[in-house]
């Protein structure tokens, strides 16, 4: 028994290996337009669905009457409106996040959550939070960024080794297993610390609930650098689509457009992973979804990817406060269990690695 | 003690009486046991990693709030008047020790098994998502059911070969491929662990207390009580492994070859990944899934012994060792006490991202 990890490779798929459909700009833009409307179903939800009932017309009268000072009232604008506002963040940057990876390493299984990148933040998190001692938000946003960072490069880096250059088995089961020996540590230092442990739980399991604006106004302009860079870098992860040596003939800047790629996501995920915990299987549903709308263009993909990110993630959230009431399930668990299924669908499916 | 320690004990004195035998045949690099051919290595590997064994359990057995030194361990062990020594040492300490080593081996063999079936070295229990399916079978009938260990062990063998036959299925397009099966596994595992929070946040606070320990992966709460029926298990268990081996070397051959020789492929690949699945699914209803030794020991054991197939007796060995060093460690080196299952992740992980260097690094 040879120690053969992976399967050869005959031809490693680009990202662009869902149906190939030209879209026409009409379509597409009223694809987005019909995404927007969803998602704004999506946002009413989530304000008006909670373990506490509320009535309609109450929600209403918050929101744009004026009326406060009720213990409703104070629900309404206190937790789910923060929590609407996080799932928004985290969705959109996950999604982006996710659209990035599957088209810089041309694997269709990529996502933050699979590649260890959010287990990169969430371990630079537990390490400010239990042995630094910083609490805010603002104190540990850099760790996470930083984590996530350092996970990408060293993930990418191992994946990378070898003379057929990126290995997009490889890169997946690297990533598994830094997220496996990260949040293995991570548990390690909660079980350890039952101080930490009640402080961080509910973060770690990718929980939104009860957060507040406090810990999640300074990952905006973060968040939003990564979507502008994202943007930027599409047309040219268009050509890198087509392999290295034919995106630098066709103009592309290959190196740099990697590591702006690697900064983005850096951001976007540690950014989520700092407000919402470390939330797997938002960036890996998303962008297949998104391409299988609008085709291969990743402009459109990270346009739609910005749309659709925090309609799942709402609806994760959603779904999350119903099905245990009064409880309720994190929204990092029900995104799980939607997406582990799409990820064995792609899996199976023919072309994937030319399995 | 010796008695106890049965299995690391009886093989390191097979292994060195074969080991002198080989001394005394030194022109021949292979020696026949039992008219089986071992290479002379094996046996010199398997006896080191026997002694390794018996060191570290002799110092694990003196290491503690109440530390004894290496006289003081054996005196206890022999002692027949059952002074304080003797209770700390063999109603306390020994247990933990001996299921480190007896959990330890029989994780590494059903690592193996999988290994060879799938021809794999990802294709272990723990990676395809087995030993999270025990779990969720062992949670079931503790949310429902109540605590007792045999109702826990056989929700524990029931999830895990449930889950293994959902990720086998899931993973079948014609054929069987390594890396189909590895990622089958991880989303399973995510589905299953995804179930297990809710669970565990719709039971009662003491029971999800005690089953996210468990389910860590701890064998500090194994007594004797519930350590010899699962050792009586396993050893039936590992009978039928050697009732097996043979059939196991043919399948690593390939299947074609194998059928050649005339053996019937289907069933005894069935049988060996039902034994493999039982002897997780045993370790885990007593300790919680313990993640990566499974992986690790099999492919640590082939690098050690340079051996063509995947050694069992060797894999069995360094199980033992990996599962004793990590239980030391997580009891003794760590600044707090921690499951023995997070050391193993953290190992295995690290192990196996070596693993993926190395095999880039390879020359074609």
């Amino acid at each position: 028994m040879t120690a053969q990890i992976s399967p050869p490779e005959p031809s490693a798929p680009g990202p662009s290996s869902g149906p190939q459909r030209s879209r026409s700009a009409t379509t597409r833009a009223a694809g987005l337009v019909v995404s927007l409307v969803l998602l704004a179903l999506a946002i009413a939800a989530s304000i008006a669905i909670g373990s506490r009932e509320i009535a309609l017309d109450v929600v209403w009268q918050t929101l744009f009457g004026g009326a406060t000072g009720s213990t409703d009232s104070i629900v309404v604008l206190d937790s789910r409106l923060p929590r609407t506002a996080i799932a928004i963040v985290a969705g959109l940057a996950l999604a982006v996040a996710g659209a990035l990876t599957q088209a810089v390493t041309r694997n269709p299984l990529a996502d933050p959550g699979i590649l260890g990148v959010t287990s990169g933040a969430a371990f630079a998190v537990a390490i400010a939070v239990g042995v630094l001692g910083i609490s805010t938000v603002q104190g540990y946003l850099w760790f996470a960024f930083g984590g996530a960072l350092l996970a990408t490069v060293v993930v990418y880096a191992i994946g990378s080794i070898g003379r057929e250059g990126t290995s997009p088995v490889r890169l997946t089961l690297t990533g598994v297993a830094l997220g496996a020996v990260l949040s293995g540590i991570v548990s390690a230092m909660l079980l350890a610390d039952p101080e930490g442990f009640a402080a961080m739980r509910a973060w770690e399991s990718g929980s939104l609930e009860g957060r507040g604006w406090a810990g999640f106004v300074p990952v905006l302009p973060f968040v939003a650098v990564g979507c502008v860079l994202a943007f930027v870098i599409s047309r040219s992860l268009n050509a890198i689509a087509l392999g290295d040596d034919l995106a630098a003939s066709l103009g592309a800047r290959v190196r740099v457009t990697r590591t702006l790629a690697i900064v983005a996501v850096s951001l976007l995920a540690g950014g989520a992973t700092a407000i919402a915990g470390p939330i797997a299987f938002v960036g890996l549903m998303i962008p297949h979804v998104a391409r299988w709308m609008v085709g291969p263009d990743q402009r459109w993909i990270v346009a739609y990817s910005i749309v659709l990110g925090p309609i799942l993630l709402l609806a994760a959230d959603v779904i999350g406060r119903i099905v245990l009431r009064p409880g309720e399930l994190p929204a990092g668990i029900v995104t799980a269990c939607i997406g582990a299924p799409v990820l064995i669908a792609l899996v199976r499916r023919q072309r994937a690695f030319g399995l | 003690m010796s008695a106890r320690i049965s299995g690391a004990q009886t093989d390191a004195a097979s292994v060195q009486t074969a080991d002198a035998k080989a001394r005394r045949r030194a022109s021949s690099a292979r020696i026949p046991i039992v008219g089986v051919i071992v290479p002379k290595r094996q046996l010199v590997v398997s006896a080191a990693l026997a002694l390794a064994i018996l060191l570290l359990a002799v110092v694990a057995l003196g290491s503690g709030d109440y530390p004894l030194s290496l006289v003081e361990v054996v005196r206890a062990v022999f002692a027949t008047d059952g002074g304080f020594d003797t209770t700390i040492v063999l109603e306390w300490r020994l247990p933990r020790v001996l299921v480190a080593v007896v959990f330890g081996a029989a994780l590494a063999l059903s690592g193996a098994i999988f290994q060879s079936v799938t021809r794999n070295p990802l294709g272990s229990p723990d990676i395809i998502g087995f030993a999270t399916g025990s779990y969720t079978g062992a949670l079931i009938v503790l949310t429902l059911i109540g605590e007792s260990y045999v109702s826990t062990a056989v929700g524990a063998i029931g999830g895990g070969l449930i889950s293994a036959a959902v990720v086998y299925v899931l993973a079948y397009r014609r054929g069987i491929q390594g890396f189909r099966l590895i990622i089958v596994g991880i989303a399973v595992t995510a589905i299953l662990h995804a179930f297990n929070t809710w669970l565990l946040l719709r039971a009662q606070v003491e029971v999800a207390m005690a089953a996210s320990i468990w389910g860590a992966g701890s064998i500090s709460l194994v007594g004797w009580d519930e350590a010899l029926p699962a050792f009586a298990l396993l050893g039936g268990l590992a009978l039928l492994v050697i009732v097996l081996a043979g059939r196991l070397r043919q399948l690593e051959l390939g299947d074609d070859a194998a059928k050649a020789h005339g053996m019937r492929v289907e069933p005894a690949r069935l049988a060996l990944l039902v034994v493999g699945v039982a002897l997780i699914a045993v370790v885990t209803a007593s300790s919680g899934p313990i993640a990566f030794v499974a992986l690790a020991a099999p492919q640590i054991a082939t690098r050690l012994t340079k051996s063509a197939g995947l050694p069992l007796v060797a894999s069995a060995l360094t199980g033992a060792l990996l599962l004793l060093v990590a239980d030391f460690v997580a009891q003794h080196v760590l600044p707090a006490a921690v499951p023995v299952g997070m050391v193993t992740v953290v190992i295995g992980g690290l192990y196996l991202i070596g693993l993926l260097i190395g095999q880039a690094r390879k020359p074609l």
